[in-house]
């Protein structure tokens, strides 16, 4: 599998990551490397094997239904880089 | 609506499938600890972890999961005593992480289906493919500036049951008959209050067009359609529009398309082309969900009684007609009242007030049975006076009305307005003789065989009597009087 | 000089009234001052609030109290978020973030009475192994080789924290490994490093970079002084649903067992002819002197050894392209405007990430995009699988591992900076243990050839951080490991 400069632009696209054209050469290349050296794992045997997603081997613990949080819009709200009020701003989103 | 299309080379069939979002009924969200209520000012029900704080972690709401594992219940769906969260990722304003945890390869809830009731009286059995727990997301408004949104993270994180269901629709009633069933069953479950307005229940519908007998064509998914009318003129709407494609030679293309209620089409969303690459993958912060088999069977033991099988037990046990059933178990509380008002009493004459009168007064008077002038006690009470025949049939609607104004009990109104029935004999003779000599015009054109006008005769005399004879005896005594 | 005290040390002049935390205090702050301007060991320094701390410390020691840290100043890796005190992640994004949250294990360490000099400086997001990915600047190690000064790397990514504790600017240090960044810059510096088993210390609060993978842990100059802070560190915290509800047992304690009878595993696949001989044969002088502490010595075989990093070149970016989503220039951080929505994100992270976070961004992406997925990042969790596989099956045999923590000493900063691979194999014997979650710890074990620290990585069962700890101490001992770097507080300027 190798990645060509279009692909390059469209997993930046998708990462929400800006890339000038002529970067997209040049990080395809690097992504190829790295991509390539990862191709070794094709040679491990893995018939039968159920995936390992982590290391913590054991069951979710549930939550009790309490509310125990919010009520703190200064401090959600106070690093934001634009805000309106007790919004959230960006610039407009249309539909 | 047959779900037929007559195109113009020939019928087409509807395929539909559709896909609930369920707002859980919750006090917490499903992974942080802040309120769920309904319209909060903005941003005042979030947490660090709803507005993906760096280092924030979810912690999963065990309400949520026994509210999704009750609904798989109910829906007699198999429960996963094994199942996972992914994280599904996208790019938007109100999508705080940039990814909702979800659950897509291991729901918690698999196969289950639904029994539908059609207006000609037939039932249908429509499959649940699944049933999965996720995040909501939170709000944009749009209108609010010339060239900026807001973003109201309230509903961010609030939990919801993603309902899927088989393409085993055909008509747009279908449809409809199964958003509605689903909404009961939902109520009475106490899981999700079903409240479409305020979006706790929103619906998308995947809609395709065949020919008879081919295999499934291309869908297409119209999404946040908040009614069950909506629901269904977007797939009438929808359908129609996939016709036309086929039919002038195009090709439908899959694709995401929002309802438009005001113009009754549908419409492309605003092309996404990452729509399609979610890139799921186990969410590392949570660990796998794995229920206890003594934790479900306690769930399942306190299960109420759900509308099918409450259907059923009317039928048999007060003898209703199963179409006055199904009427009667839409709703919790009408059932109840129900209950209330037939025990001990006439079933079906229990069934016939709430349906008839009941009804009429509380759509009049724009009142929920909640709130309902007359309780079941009191229509109960008025049941009474009617079967013990201190009040007829006629009587006993003036005294319901008469109920429905004051909300004073049946029998206070029958005493203090004086409608007891009269069932003396000697009142009813004088009166009917007093009719008769009256009407001697009449009282000839009925001896020369005019038969109808013994209602006429019926009127006239309860008239004389305010109302109150005693049906039967006035009609024997009226009977033996005219043959005489 | 204060400075020159190790953690326990200092803990006991305070408690014998030898000096005052406010002493300590000053002492450190005046380190950071003299050498954080050649060093940049850490990007903020909290010095009124660390005064503020100490002060309160020695109120504190007047009343009696007996914390397990009462009036020791710390250096905090810049991924644990501090209430009120800038947070950076090392990166430009978070460059304004001020948390209103403390992270559970600084939170931990506040409880115990620690004093905070400042946050430390980390490759960005802790995505690296030298430290030249920080936009805050490169953190420079304090060890220089013999004759030659040029400026060589702290190891990565906790290189910081690490730097700070060598050049004696700091007592210890909260650090953070995803595939080796305590164990790899805790060699590099010659000072001991401790990755607790995955689950034994919250994450909440700590900026993620791989969540399946990232675990807390301290830095320090001893192998006791470590076992002290991970006491205060670790435990059970209801927030982060993968933390374990086990018990805090009593890590300084197990640094006093001995090996007597305890089984030490060599790992075969751990050798290879690339290894330099100095290396080697520090490696075998640690078994050497195990053995001669009564340990037995048993080769055992982890036969996926080598697939260890390019699983974890997978596994970790794919969940690094998902966490580091959230920087979107919307809630905090830093924005980049652009025409619309899209186009805001897409410069606001263009600009905000430098460029091995959105090297690592990209794979993550694309490992995971459609019809990828199986082949690699699927693949990756298998493989992943079949290496805890190996760790299972070698310690049916043995108590514990013996390696070396890292294939070199530190090198030269701009060396391996134009082969992003190069530089990823710097962690090719620190990464097997984190995909597997079991705990580790690196030792300074001697000096090479050039007079560069060179460590050795104990490596123990899940939740058995105690062995680890008392085969570290055995270690410590027979090493006697007194070298000073060339920077360092108390040097002749
Ligand atoms: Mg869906
Ligand atoms: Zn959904």
């Amino acid at each position: 599998m190798s990645l060509d400069p279009a692909t390059v632009r469209r997993i930046a696209r998708l990462a929400r990551i800006h890339v000038e054209n002529v970067e997209a050469e040049h990080l395809a290349r690097e992504l190829n490397g790295i991509l390539g050296w990862i191709e070794q794992l094709n040679e491990v045997d893995v018939e039968g094997i159920d995936p390992l997603t982590g290391a913590a081997q054991m069951a979710m613990r549930l939550r009790p239904d309490t509310v125990t949080d919010g009520g703190i819009p200064e401090l959600v709200l106070g690093n934001a880089p634009d805000r309106a009020g007790t919004f959230y701003a960006v610039p407009k989103v249309v539909e | 609506m047959s779900g037929v299309i007559e195109g113009r080379d020939g019928p087409w069939e509807m395929v539909i499938g559709l896909e609930v979002h369920a707002q859980v009924i919750s006090r917490s969200k499903l992974f942080s600890g802040s309120a769920t209520e309904f319209g909060a000012e903005p941003n005042t029900q979030v947490s660090l972890v709803d507005a993906a704080f760096p280092g924030m972690l979810p912690v999963i709401n065990g309400e949520c999961v026994a509210q999704a594992v009750r609904t798989g219940l109910g829906l007699d769906a198999h429960i996963n005593m094994v199942s996972r969260f992914d994280r599904k990722n996208y790019f938007y304003a109100d999508l705080p992480a940039g990814y909702q945890i979800s659950q897509y390869a291991h729901p918690v809830v698999g196969a289950g289906s639904i029994e539908i009731e059609l207006a000609d009286g037939s039932t249908k059995r429509i499959g649940v493919t699944r049933l999965h727990l996720e995040q909501d997301a939170g709000k944009s408004l749009h209108d609010q500036h010339p060239s900026k949104s807001f973003i109201d993270l309230n509903r961010s994180g609030i939990a919801l049951m993603e309902v899927v269901s088989e393409p085993d629709l055909r008509t747009a009633e279908e449809a409809g008959a199964y958003l509605r069933k689903l909404r009961t069953i939902l109520r009475y479950l106490g899981t999700c209050d079903g409240n479409m307005e305020e979006g706790s229940m929103r619906a998308g519908v995947n809609v395709s067009v065949r020919r008879h007998g081919e295999p499934f064509r291309t869908r297409c998914e119209v999404k946040n359609v908040n009614s069950v009318r909506f629901v269904m003129q977007a797939i009438e709407a929808e359908a129609a529009r996939q016709v036309e494609v086929w039919e002038s030679g195009g090709t439908v293309e899959q694709e995401t398309r929002l309802f438009d209620p005001a113009r009754g089409v549908t419409r492309s969303m605003r092309s996404k082309e990452d729509a399609h690459d979610y890139r799921y993958f186990p969410d590392p912060d949570l660990l796998p969900l794995v229920l206890d088999e003594a934790w479900v069977a306690g769930l399942r033991a306190e299960l109420p009684e759900l509308p099918d099988a409450k259907r059923a037990r009317f039928v048999a046990e007060h003898g209703l007609s199963a179409y006055d059933a199904a009427v009667l178990v839409a709703d919790q509380e009408t059932a109840a009242f129900f209950e209330t008002v037939a025990a001990g009493r006439d079933a079906k004459l229990a069934a016939n007030w709430i349906m008839g009168d009941f009804f009429a007064a509380l759509n009049r008077t724009g009142r929920g049975i909640g709130d309902s002038p007359v309780s079941a006690a009191a229509l109960g009470q008025l049941l009474d006076l009617l079967a013990n025949r201190t009040i007829n049939g006629r009587i006993a609607k003036e005294v319901f009305e008469a109920m429905v104004d004051t909300g004073e009990s049946p029998a206070s109104i029958v005493e203090s307005r004086g409608l007891r029935q009269v069932t003396d004999t000697g009142a009813i003779e004088g009166a009917v003789d007093r009719v008769l000599a009256a009407h001697p015009d009449k009282l000839a054109e009925y001896r020369r065989g005019k038969d109808k006008l013994f209602g006429f005769f019926v009127g006239q005399v309860m008239k004389a009597m305010a109302g109150k004879g005693n049906p039967a005896l006035v009609n024997e005594t009226l009977r033996q009087r005219l043959s005489a | 000089m204060l400075t020159d005290l190790s953690l326990v040390e200092a803990r006991d002049g305070l408690r014998r009234r030898d000096f005052s935390a406010v002493e300590l205090t000053e002492a450190h702050l005046d380190a950071v001052a003299a050498l954080n301007p050649r060093i940049n060991a850490f990007i903020t320094v909290s010095a009124d609030m660390a005064r503020t701390q100490a002060a309160a410390a020695d109120a504190a020691l007047a009343a009696g109290e007996d914390r397990p840290l009462l009036g020791l100043p710390l250096a905090i890796k810049d991924l644990f978020c501090t209430e009120g005190v800038r947070t950076t992640a090392g990166s430009r994004i978070l460059e304004p973030f001020v948390p209103p949250y403390e992270s559970t294990v600084t939170a931990n360490l506040l409880r115990d009475g620690a004093v905070f000099l400042g946050k430390a400086n980390l490759d960005e997001f802790a995505m690296g192994s030298s430290n030249m990915t920080s936009a805050f600047g490169p953190v420079r190690n304090p060890w220089t080789r013999r004759g030659d000064n040029r400026p060589l790397v702290p190891g990565g990514s906790s290189g910081g924290s690490c730097a700070a504790v060598a050049a004696r600017m700091a007592l210890g240090a909260t650090a953070t490994d995803t595939g080796g960044s305590i164990r790899q810059p805790a060699s590099f510096c010659g000072i001991a490093g401790v990755k607790p088993t995955y689950g034994r210390c919250s994450r909440w609060g700590i900026v993620a970079f791989a969540s399946s993978l990232d675990q807390a842990g301290p830095v320090a100059r001893t192998v006791e002084d470590c076992a002290v802070l991970l006491g205060s560190m670790a435990g059970f915290d209801p927030k982060d649903s993968t933390s374990a509800d086990r018990a805090v047992p009593d890590f300084a304690a197990a640094c006093r067992r001995g090996v007597r009878g305890l089984r030490i595993g060599v790992p075969r696949e751990y050798r290879s002819d690339s290894m330099p001989p100095e290396i080697e044969a520090m490696w075998q002088q640690g078994l050497a002197w195990l053995r001669d502490e009564g340990a037995e010595i048993v080769d055992v075989s982890l036969p996926h050894t080598k697939y260890g990093l390019a699983t974890y070149y997978i596994v970790a970016p794919a969940e690094a392209s998902s966490n580091l989503a959230r920087y979107d220039g919307v809630r905090f951080g830093r924005r980049v405007e652009g025409e619309d929505l899209t186009d805001m994100y897409e410069r606001t992270r263009a600009e905000g990430f430098g460029a091995e976070v959105r090297r690592r961004v990209m794979i993550g992406t694309y490992v995971l995009s459609a019809g990828y997925y199986d082949a690699y990042y699927l693949r990756a969790q298998k493989v992943r699988a079949l290496i805890l596989r190996d760790f299972t099956d070698a310690y049916a045999q043995v108590d514990a591992l013996l390696t070396p923590t890292a294939p070199s000493a530190a090198f030269a900063q701009g060396d391996k900076m134009d082969d992003p691979v190069a530089m990823y194999l710097n962690d090719v014997f620190t990464v097997p243990a984190s995909m597997a979650g079991v705990p580790g710890l690196s030792v300074p074990a001697g000096l090479d050839g050039q007079g560069l620290p060179l460590g050795l990585q104990v490596l123990g069962r899940p939740f058995d951080e105690e062995t680890v700890f008392a085969v570290g101490a055995v270690l410590e001992r027979a090493a006697g490991f007194r070298h000073l770097p060339a920077i360092w507080a108390g040097a002749p300027a």
